[in-house]
This record gives C-alpha cells, structure tokens and sequence, in this order.
C-alpha cells in the first residue's frame, strides 16, 4: 500500500512540513477517557521485565552495566530487545536493556569520572584516543574561559554550566522519519546544501559542513533500522511503523548524544492520525492501538546515560527529560488533542505512574472539558504530569511547538537552543553588600569595591549596588555560554537532531536564575523592616539582624511581587545588552530543577532571614511556609512574573493536599442524579483554568500530604514508584537525596481553612 | 480623623453611611461550601454556642476586621477567574447577624453573575421581618445547618431554641429557595437514631432540598478554645467513625427526593 493513502493533500507533500501534515489529516477529540482499553499480557510481562532492571539497576548502586570500550554512535551496538517476541516496538540505547553507553565527546575527563564512579574502568586505548588525538568539547571550553568564568564556577554563583556534558534542549522533529523516510530528508538537505555555496565565508562553510554531518546521521539512522529490519529509508504504511520509525528516530538521538535533556517533541496526535487510518481500515482495534503506545513510552521510560556524581547532585534522579508535549490548541482555534493525546496518559495507569517521560500538557482554557478533566484526574491518581500555558507561547512559537526540558519552548524543526546554567542572584545580592567577596569563601571574585558599610542597609544603596553586581554577572556568565556552544558545535555537534531541523534554525540563548524569592523577600525586608548587617572578623557581612514584618513573596501583596518582578526584568535586561553567539536570541528562565538544594548549599545567611545553607524556593516558587495566605495567593504571585522577560520559561512547583480539593466523589441520591460529579477533578481543573488566564506559565501539580511523604521517607520500600513533580521535572521520591527529600517535605502544602 | 466606630444594634456596621461588615476570615480557596471553587467570606459573632464549634473565636460580635461590600467585590475580583463554577459563599460566625450587609453583598454579587451561596444555622431568623424576603431574592443557594431536630437538646447543644431554624427551611422552601441541609455528627449529642429519623421525617416535608450533607465531627477546632482560655466542653467526645457516618447518611439521605 501507498504510505500516504488516504491522506489529505497538502504542501506536506512536496517539502518537509509535519505541521501541515497534521492540520489537513489530525481528528480532535471531544469525547471522554471511556474508550481506553488496559494494558495485554504482553505489556504487562514488558512492564515486569522492566521493574526488574529497574530493581536491578538500584541494588548494583544505579548502574547495571556500562559501556567503556564502545564509543557511542547510531551505529555502535547492534540491535538490543527485552523480548523480541513481546515488543511491539524495538529498539535500545545499546546491545542489551539499561546498558549505559560510552559518550566521550562532551568531555572524555567527565565521561571517564563518570564511569569510575560506578567502578569502571575507560579503555586505555580509548582514552588515549580522546586526550592524544581527538579533542573534546570540555577541553575545548577550558582552553578560552578567562579568570572571571573560572572564579565565578568555583564560588558557585553560575552552576550546572554544560562544560563537561552535552547540553540537551534539542528536540529534533524525529516525525519527519516517520513521514518521509530517510531518502526524502536526505535528498531535501542536499538541495539545502546546495543553497549555501556562495560566498564561501565562514557562515557557509560551517553551515556546509553541518549539513553534511546530518546526511550522514541520516544514513546512520537508516542502517541502525535495518539493523533491527525495518527500512526506514521510505515512509512508515502504518501505525506501527509510524510509531517505530518516529522512535528509532529519537533512538538515534540518544544513541550519540549524551544530553542534559533530550526531549522527544509533540508526538502524540502526529502518530494519532496513523492509528485513526489503521482503525478505520479494520487493521487493528483500540487495545492494538494503545498496546503500541504503551510499548513506545515503556522504551522512552528506560534511556539512560552515564553522569557523574557532580550532575547528579544537581539533577537527581536520572532525569533524561524524554518531555512529550500534549494537547494545546491550534492555529485555527481547534485543540489538538486527539485518541492518542488521552492513550499517551493512560500509560500512567496501564505501566504505573513514572518520572519519565515527562508528559507536559499544553493548556488553554478552551480544550475539550473532557479532556481537561481526564487530566485533573490524572493529576490527582498519579502526580505525575505537568501543565504550561500554551495561550502564552502560541503567539510566540505557532501551534507545532514542544517543551525541552522543563519549560523551554521550541517550534520543532525550526528553533533550538543554547541551554546552560544559573546565575545565583541570593549569591549576587551578597556580593553586592561585599564588594564581590563571597561571603563563604572569602575570595574577591565579582568586581572589587568596598564592603558596605552600614547600621541599617538602606534600600536604594542596596539597589544600586545589586544592579552594578548583576552587570558583572550577566557579563561573565553569558561570555561563559558563548565559549561552550562554540565548542560544543565544534566538538560534539548534534548532526542527527540538526538534521530533523531546518536548515536556517531559530537559535534561543537560554539562561537561568535561582533565588528568586530569596532576593525578593531580601528586599522586602530592607524596605520594609529593618536589617542590620553583621561582620566577621575580616570585615565581610556574614548575617543580618532584621527586625519588623515585611511581606513575603507568595501572598499576592505586590509590595513585594513587585520587587520578584523589578529582579527578573532588571537581570534579563542586564542580559539583552551581551553578545550572544551565533546571532542567537537571549532568553531567561526561573527554573532549578533540584539544583535549588545545591544553590543554598553554597549561599550564606540572606537578609529575609534564610540561614547559611538553607535550601531555595525551587524555580519561581515562594520560599517554603511563607506563602501561608492560601493556594491561590500563592499562585497569583508567581503568575505575576512577566513571560517576556522570561521567555524560557517560569517554573512553579505546587502541592496541594488532596483534602483541600473536597469531596472525594460525587453525592449520588436514590433516584440516581449525581449531584456535583467529581468535584475533586472538577475544582481542579478549575484551579488550573484559573492560574493560565491569570498569567500562570507553567505548574507541577502534586495532590498528596505531607504525612504520606514522611512515610515514604520512613519506608522506602513500602512507596517504591511515588513520583513526584518537583520543578519542570518528575521524579520517583526514593530516587532523591536525602537532603532533597528533607527539602520536599519542607515544601508548603496547601490547605483549605 | 478619629473615626468612631461601634456596632448598630444589626451587628453590621455603619459608618457616615457606608456600610460595613465585621469579617472573622476569608478563605480564597474554598471547596466545601457551595459548588465549585469559592470564595468564603467568614463573618464575625454568632448567636449559637455549640459545643463542638470549631470556630471559637467567631462568636464575639466585636469589631474585627471591616470591609464594605465594595472592598469585599474589589477582594473577590482578584480571584475570580478561579471561581467559574464557583462564587461566593457568606459564612461565620452567624452571617444573619448583619443582614443588611449580606443583602448589599449579595445584590451586588448577583448584579455581576457571581452565585451566591449563604452558609447559616439561621440562629436570628425572624419570619415577620421582610428584610429575608429580600434576602432570598439575591440569594442562590442556602446551606442550612440544622444543629439538632430535638429542641431540648438544641437548646443544650448550642444554649439556643432550633424553632427559628426549622422556620427558615420552611420559609426557604415556601420561597422556593435551594437548600442542602447539613448536619454535624457529633457521637452521642447528634447521632441518636431517634433523632436522625426525626429530622429526616422534618426533611421529607421540604421540596427544594438539593442535598443532604452529613459532616462528621472533627476536633481539629480545640486549640482555640484553649487559646481563648477556655474548656473545650466535649473533650471527652471522638470523632465518628466512617460507618457511622454512613449510618447517618443512610437514614437521612436513602430514597430522598432531591431537587435538582
């Protein structure tokens, strides 16, 4: 049979355009969650397999096996099964299931610290090859960073800098496999290719040659199929193979790179309309369908990469942000949700609730309200998913974008971006009082001037001071960024991502803050009561005597969200004004992941209070148990942070306890009338509607209380898949460190009165 | 300028003519009284002095926190995309107590589509006065808390007679207005069997009873007491087990002929 057969028409057909394929052929959805079918045997013997290596992997100390004489490729390992006979789709990192694979191009020094942690040793050979005689990404960086860059990445006020690993945040349009094969897209980046000829200056000659580094991946990724049987090099005639093509595509991906997150895109009611034609063709029914899909996101589920202590400190876990976008709305005023956007959900149910992938949902208040409440009710079971504004990012990025990460939008195949780090701003607004010495370490390592001399600090003083520190910092840390996407396009080039782009991307250039409501709160405190700095010894303000209320951040009190706002818009502007590599657009994120924790670690006592160590507020929340006005106060406050100055993305971690959503389920009288149906999903899903038209940006939604976190804390083994959402990402809670886990617990859970 | 201010003998506030009410506390967040997300506007003193009150410190009719109904409205907007199924419920306290401001509020609510939601136990209903004809008028929904059927043991339960409020579900119902009843299970002082089956008798003669809610008892409210410097008169009493409360529910709710 054709592969296009009784697909609609369009421009799709003659050049690579998804978005086009989907807006003519996709079927929305309007009706509820009652057609989905539960998991086959064979998901289920998977699903037993796949808990087993997972138990596996926890009692070898994380790793089953790794990797340390294979330098990875699409190509390196032949084809890996859980079994053969079971799987509907196929396809592993490696030869063999949570086999971790080698990836020395990020930085061979990381890639072998990361294999000695777990006790293994790097090929002699092979690490001779990568020091000798082919550089890497992270030497490459070492070589140019300047004092500025090293001091600052030693004191901790820029941390998570993607020097030693591969940076992630590329989504490649791993459909376009599906859609048109492998000799399609080959044969359009040669016409591309040969668009860029003259002048032969160093824009075309890099450009040339990075197209010809995709063609390659491209040809890999053709021969990496065949290995498994498949030809990939025309398009996928069914669902199956659309499925299996757009995964081997994403395989391909994480075969090479070793990236900090490695999102798959918006996949969902793209393979919708391929299960919708085999359907309606009598091919296969519902619990085919859905089989197909369980059996994808239990693949998706088990990418693995080597990391180090270090990273995992940071971001714990083994997150791998395989983040599928869901559902938004199109263009034309439709929703994209369909079938498929309700079965990639019920794999929360059919394989138990996960971290990965990190299903995002995309909302606008005009999605089906069936499809809203199937959601809610989702969060509520499984605390699994997470929610972003789509009416925010649509203008921006059109109606066929994805989330990388956590929050980071990207109009897949056409925008990328350079991710890395975050400026610790808690940390600048002490440099500021000290004159750039870190209030821990005592070095000098932002601009020298004198340590603020005062009884009480006073508000402007402080201000000016902070605005001076932010320059420096904007400086240094974007000079920090421009030096690795130089070296990690040079080193470790991602040619089979790039390769599902266009030619010409849109390139965004992500930053990061953390402490945001620690300085907001610092500086409500200098405006609103009185702080008094306290010096040691060597002259340095270690501590604050603050005395008198001042609002805190999290109770909708604008004295002080206002003060959040002026820091964002301040930083972000600080940023603007910097050369940003290869004509790349700034952009600002409000995001920690868990790194909060580590932040903390390493910030001194803050004027709001905040001890010495203490962790952050992750993302843009308030500080733990300040935001005590109630749910909404909360969220009203972080929705007040402008998107435009962070257009990567504002992350807010919520957690309500399930109680303060009341009753559990509707009051059903004698004659059958159910009263209010399910008001627990119902006032959900209104919270939800309420916190996007209200500016919201992003929300992790955790529905469970304090006491169940404690137990899980107590007893491990009684909670042994409890995910939780913690900022843009999920995580399994027995994953966690241990000061993670405190830091969790400590979080606000609202109540109702 | 020293404004003088002292409560009128409604126990609402008026002041150069502006109304005010005395606010006890305000939840934004509301999800348990009325439909949907509310917002609940707590008001302050109350007639009754049950016994189990989980609110101790709403019983003074002193002067509080003031607000008029146009800083309640201006409150409430901030909050409101959250309520699209919701609204505004008045509580208390004894929100009767200032009727005149819970008529301003209500008709200024409903003027701006906001449903309105009274959360009462209906302590200083007076059928002769025409001021709840209004009330109702502006009023979509009424949570009536009937403490006790027995009038003795209302009487003991909360040193007030239940006459009125049995009166005001028989004038909410004339009326036509929506009700859900509730009724707090207390073990031993509210769920005698007898009782039960009495109210429930008193219940089948109304016909806009949208629901029945039993509300288990709960101890979570004795902290204030004590902080007040109070003896917590019940202490001795536990809360009621989930079949207890099912027991209950079954005699008040099973067959029950709900409006819609």
């Amino acid at each position: 049979m054709n592969a296009w057969q009784g697909f609609k028409k369009g421009t799709w057909m003659n050049e690579v355009n998804v978005r086009d394929f989907m807006i003519n052929n996709y079927k929305e959805y309007m009706g509820d969650a009652s057609f989905l079918a539960g998991p086959t045997d064979s998901s289920i013997k998977l699903n037993q397999m796949f808990e087993g290596f997972l138990e596996e992997e926890k009692k070898n100390g994380g790793v089953i096996e790794l990797d340390t004489h294979v330098v990875a490729s699409i190509t390196s390992h032949g084809p890996g099964y859980i079994d053969k006979d079971l799987e509907k789709i196929v396809g592993l990192q490696t030869d063999k299931p949570f086999k971790r694979a080698f990836h020395p191009y990020g930085g061979i020094q990381v890639a072998t610290k990361a294999a000695e942690a777990y006790g293994y040793h790097v090929d002699d050979e092979l690490y001779k090859v990568f020091t000798e005689y082919r550089k890497t990404h992270n030497q490459g960086v070492f070589d140019v960073y300047n004092a500025d860059i090293r001091k600052a990445r030693r004191s901790g006020i820029i941390t998570g800098l993607p020097d030693g690993y591969g940076r992630g945040r590329i989504i490649g349009d791993y459909r376009r496999v599906a859609l048109y094969g492998t000799d399609f897209l080959i044969q359009e980046k040669k016409k591309e290719k040969t668009q860029f000829s003259f002048p032969m200056n160093e824009f075309n000659i890099r450009l040339r040659e990075e197209i010809q580094e995709q063609i390659n991946a491209l040809n890999m990724l053709k021969d990496m199929g065949a290995s498994y049987g498949f030809d990939l090099s025309q398009p996928a005639k069914t669902a199956q193979e659309a499925i299996q093509w757009t995964y081997f595509a994403y395989l391909a991906a994480v075969k090479e790179q070793n990236g900090a997150a490695m999102s798959l895109g918006r996949t969902a009611s793209f393979l919708d309309i391929y299960i919708e034609r085999d359907l309606s063709l009598g091919l296969i029914g519902e619990i085919e369908a859905q089989e197909m899909i369980d059996h994808f996101i239990m693949k998706l589920r088990m990418v693995r990469f080597a990391r180090t202590p270090e990273y995992n400190e940071l971001f714990t876990g083994d997150p791998t942000w395989v983040t599928e976008s869901l559902a938004g709305l199109t263009l034309d005023g439709r929703s994209w949700v369909t079938k498929s956007t309700f079965r990639y959900l019920q794999t929360l149910y059919n394989l138990g609730t996960s971290a990965e992938p990190n299903l995002t949902v995309l909302w606008d208040e005009q999605l089906p309200e069936n499809f809203k409440k199937f959601c809610a009710k989702v969060s509520i079971d499984t605390s699994s998913i997470q929610y972003e504004n789509d009416e925010q990012m649509r203008p921006e990025h059109g109606d066929d974008y994805g989330i990388a990460c956590c929050v980071s939008p990207m109009t897949i195949g056409k925008e990328m971006q350079f991710f890395g780090a975050r400026a610790n701003l808690a940390k600048a607004l002490l440099y500021a009082l000290n004159g750039g010495r870190d209030e821990i370490s005592g070095d000098q390592v932002g601009p020298i001037s004198d340590v603020l001399k005062a009884d009480v600090l006073d508000y402007d003083v402080v201000i000016e001071r902070l605005d001076h520190m932010f320059e420096w910092l904007a400086k240094t840390y974007v000079s920090a960024l421009n030096i690795i996407h130089y070296m990690h396009d040079k080193y470790a080039y991602e040619r089979l991502q790039m390769s599902l782009h266009d030619a010409l991307v849109k390139r965004n250039f992500a930053t990061g803050i953390a402490g945001l409501s620690v300085v907001a709160d610092s500086l409500s405190a200098i405006k609103y009561a009185k702080v008094e700095p306290v010096y040691s010894e060597q002259g340095l303000i270690v501590d604050f005597k603050t005395t008198g209320d001042f609002p805190c951040y999290g109770n909708n009190d604008d004295r002080v969200d206002h003060l959040a706002v002026w820091v964002v818009e301040q930083f972000m502007n600080k940023i603007k004004n910097q050369y940003t590599y290869r004509d790349s657009v700034p952009t600002m994120s409000v995001l920690t992941i868990t790194s909060n924790v580590v932040y903390g670690k390493k910030t001194g006592n803050t004027p709001d209070g905040r001890r010495k160590g203490e962790a952050f507020a992750p993302g843009a929340n308030p500080m733990h148990g300040r935001d005590k006005s109630g749910a909404l106060k909360s969220l009203l406050s972080v929705s007040k942070i402008p998107c435009e100055s962070c257009r990567d993305g504002i992350s807010n971690t919520f957690t309500l306890v399930p109680q303060a959503l009341g009753k559990g389920s509707g009051v059903e009288s004698a004659d059958g009338f159910n009263y209010e149906g399910d008001i627990k999903v119902e006032n959900l899903v209104d919270i939800l509607d309420g916190y996007f038209t209200s500016g919201g940006y992003h929300l992790n939604v955790n529905i469970f209380n304090r006491e169940k976190l404690i137990d899980a804390y107590n007893n491990p083994d009684k909670y042994p898949n409890l995910t939780i959402r913690v900022s843009g990402y999920a995580v399994n809670f027995a994953n966690l460190t241990d000061e993670q886990k405190k830091e969790v617990i400590s979080r606000t859970f609202h109540e109702s009165l | 300028m020293n404004r003088k201010k002292r409560l009128s003998q409604e126990h609402s506030m008026n002041h150069s003519n502006v109304l005010y009410g005395n606010i006890h506390a305000i939840e934004t967040m509301g999800a348990f009284d009325g439909p949907g997300i509310r917002y609940v506007l707590f008001l302050q003193g109350c007639p009754f002095q049950c016994q189990y009150c989980h609110n101790r410190d709403s019983w003074s009719t002193k002067e509080n926190r003031l607000m008029t109904v146009d800083d309640v409205m201006s409150d409430y907007k901030k909050y409101a995309k959250f309520y699209k199924k919701g609204g505004l419920t008045v509580s208390g306290g004894e929100p009767l107590l200032q009727l005149p401001f819970l008529i301003e509020l209500f008709k200024r609510a409903q003027e701006e589509d906001i449903h309105t939601c009274l959360d009462t136990s209906a302590g200083c209903f007076h059928q002769e006065d025409e001021r709840y004809l209004e009330l109702i008028k502006y009023t979509d929904l009424v949570l009536l808390d009937i403490k006790h059927i027995n009038p003795e043991k209302h009487f003991k339960l909360t040193k007030s007679h239940n006459r009125q409020v049995l009166e005001f579900a028989r004038f909410l119902d004339a009326h036509e207005t929506k009700i859900i009843i509730r009724h707090v299970l207390v073990p031993t002082l509210t769920d005698d069997r007898q009782d039960l089956e009495d109210l429930r008798a008193f219940l089948d003669t109304l016909h806009h009873v949208s629901n029945i809610e039993v509300l288990p008892y709960h101890r979570s409210g004795i902290y204030k007491w004590l902080q007040m410097g109070f003896e917590y008169p019940i202490s001795d009493i536990q809360e009621p087990s989930k079949d207890d409360v099912a027991r209950a529910e079954a005699i008040l709710k099973n067959g029950y002929r709900f409006v819609k």
